[in-house]
């Protein structure tokens, strides 16, 4: 959870919160000049941006990045630099920010470039409230399908519950992958029963989607999954089973726990 | 026993290294920056070489409940290729980081010209960060090359206890020790140094200020050599302290003078689904 300045204040000792004052000053003036003179010159608070662990403590450092990068209003080129030349705990710092940077969807590719990590500390950070905001549906899914493959929990998805929410394909995906780790024999995440339940719910004023048995998903517990018209596949649709939000009017089955 | 290998290319190195590592102890490591076999021809591939060593490399030596720092430089065969020279000027940016304890592998290959440049820039790039320097010896010509080493780094403004000669043997520890540096000797299964020439070494000159090391990489090499000394060590009559010392409390001495040591990595979980290491993919 990031901490605001004034959190932070009451929390650093003398010498660190003196030095975040200075770094916080050169930031807001170095958002005034952003030239630089050199290739492999960086303006001085992208220096501190490196070190404010060591000066403010591990546990701050995310929440000092955070506050360098909006005190600075990072521009898309800055951002990228320090993604680009950061470590991973930097690339962290810049993911868990862009939502509050002027940005746009123009950072998206430092998302897309985190999503195909499979440093757990990246994937967790790239599916904030910016990939909430931004991602296409395709890279999406695939965000929180990597979630359950990396074993990052899915609580670190933003509005996972509002863009999961009737995703007919994301549900086809899910069974897929459920099926594919039942037909190995290994155990399927928990996580995805999660997430399945946010296919499931349903939009508000909408109708609400049937469901039909079904035993190709196995909860890790060795129960079936029943299989809702939420979860209906592409394939399924083309031969005349509806998708979700045209789905008739039924009692949604509550997923066995 | 606890055991902190101060020199060793995990990027060379499988998983199976990491889960023996730790089994036989190895609870940190530094990886120092160093010629990969294949001849760099731009900056650029140091630089994703530099940000796998902190970034993926930390990741994966998490896994196994080690704690991984590195050291970076233009190693010295490379600063012989003007094409690979550039990496001096984007050093400054990367010596920045939380995972750097140190500048390295520095020192020279043929004693050229270039490579005194280079290792006098780098002193110079230490100093000014505040960080320590891993001084690797030549492996021809080694004892000129340790004295011409020392002769520089007594010219330059890093003090000789920030400085960490590697690769010695019998023929150059006593100049090294002299120069008031410290001391480190790479064990490999037939070349630099083996584990009961390191106790002999040991038992001679005491186990202040030494520091042994595996450097194992992509050659023929042993990542456990740190841990067969430490077994040497028992076996000739040390003590579990005098092991201690030279296998953990020497290179944490040394590192720490960075202050960036990092040393509070969570043991490894169960096997994840028995792979090795996560996969985004499988």
């Amino acid at each position: 959870m990031l901490k605001s300045r004034k959190e932070l204040d009451a929390e650093l000792g003398g010498a660190a919160r003196a030095w975040l004052d200075e770094a916080l000053a050169e930031a807001a003036h170095d958002a005034a000049t952003p030239d630089l003179p050199g290739p492999y010159t960086s303006p001085p608070w992208e220096l501190r941006y490196a070190a404010a662990g060591r000066h403010c403590g591990p546990e701050h450092a995310d929440s000092v990045r955070s506050l360098l990068l909006v005190e600075a209003r990072a521009p898309l080129s800055s951002v990228t630099r320090l993604y680009e030349q950061g470590t991973a705990a930097e690339r962290r710092a810049v993911l868990l920010t862009l939502h509050r940077l002027d940005l746009g969807d123009t950072a998206l590719p430092l998302v897309e470039d985190a999503l195909r990590a499979n440093d757990t500390r990246l994937v967790a950070a790239a599916v904030g409230p910016y990939a909430a905001d931004h991602l296409d549906p395709h890279a999406w899914r695939h965000a929180v399908l990597k979630c359950l493959f990396t074993e990052v929990p899915v609580a670190a998805v933003a509005r996972l519950d509002d863009r999961a929410r009737g995703d007919a394909e994301l549900a086809r995906m899910l069974s897929d992958f459920a099926e594919e780790r039942t037909a190995a024999g290994r155990a399927v995440p928990e996580d995805l029963r999660t997430v399945l339940g946010h296919v499931r719910r349903i939009r508000a004023g909408s109708t609400t989607p049937g469901t039909s048995p079904s035993s190709r998903l196995r909860s890790s517990r060795g129960g079936p999954i029943p299989r809702g018209v939420a979860e209906t596949p592409e394939s399924l649709r083309d031969e005349g089973v509806p998708a979700p939000c045209d789905a008739p009017h039924q009692t949604p089955r509550p997923i066995r726990p | 026993m606890r055991i902190f290998d101060p020199h060793i290319h995990m990027t060379s190195r499988t998983t199976d290294d990491y889960r023996a590592m730790y089994d036989a102890g190895v609870r940190a490591l530094v990886e120092p920056s160093f010629w990969l076999g294949q001849p760099r021809t731009s900056p650029a591939s140091f630089f994703d070489y530099f940000d796998a060593l902190l970034g993926w490399e930390p990741f994966r030596a998490s896994q196994y409940g080690i704690a991984h720092h590195c050291t970076l430089a233009l190693n010295p065969k490379e600063a012989n290729d003007p094409r690979c020279t550039p990496v001096l000027d984007a050093l400054p940016r990367y010596l920045v980081k939380d995972g750097v304890v140190a500048v390295g592998e520095i020192g020279y290959d043929s004693m050229t010209p270039a490579e005194d440049h280079a290792l006098a820039a780098q002193l110079q790039l230490a100093a000014d960060h505040g960080l320590p320097a891993l001084v690797h010896t030549p492996h021809r010509d080694k004892l000129a090359g340790l004295h011409r080493t020392i002769d520089v780094i007594r010219e330059s403004n890093l003090p000789p206890e920030h400085v960490l000669l590697d690769h010695l043997n019998e023929t150059t520890v006593k100049a090294a020790a002299d120069s008031g540096c410290w001391a480190g000797f790479s064990i490999y299964p037939d070349t630099k140094m083996d584990e009961d020439r390191m106790v002999t070494i040991l038992r001679n000159h005491g186990t202040e200020k030494m520091i042994v090391n595996s450097a194992a990489d992509w050659g023929k090499s042993d990542p456990l050599k740190t841990r067969k000394v430490a077994d040497a060590m028992l076996k000739a009559g040390f003590t579990e302290d005098d092991v201690d010392q030279v296998l953990w409390r020497n290179p944490v001495a040394f590192y720490g003078q960075s202050g960036r040591l990092q040393l509070d990595v969570p043991a490894p979980d169960q096997l994840h689904e028995g792979n090795s290491i996560l996969r985004g993919g499988e």
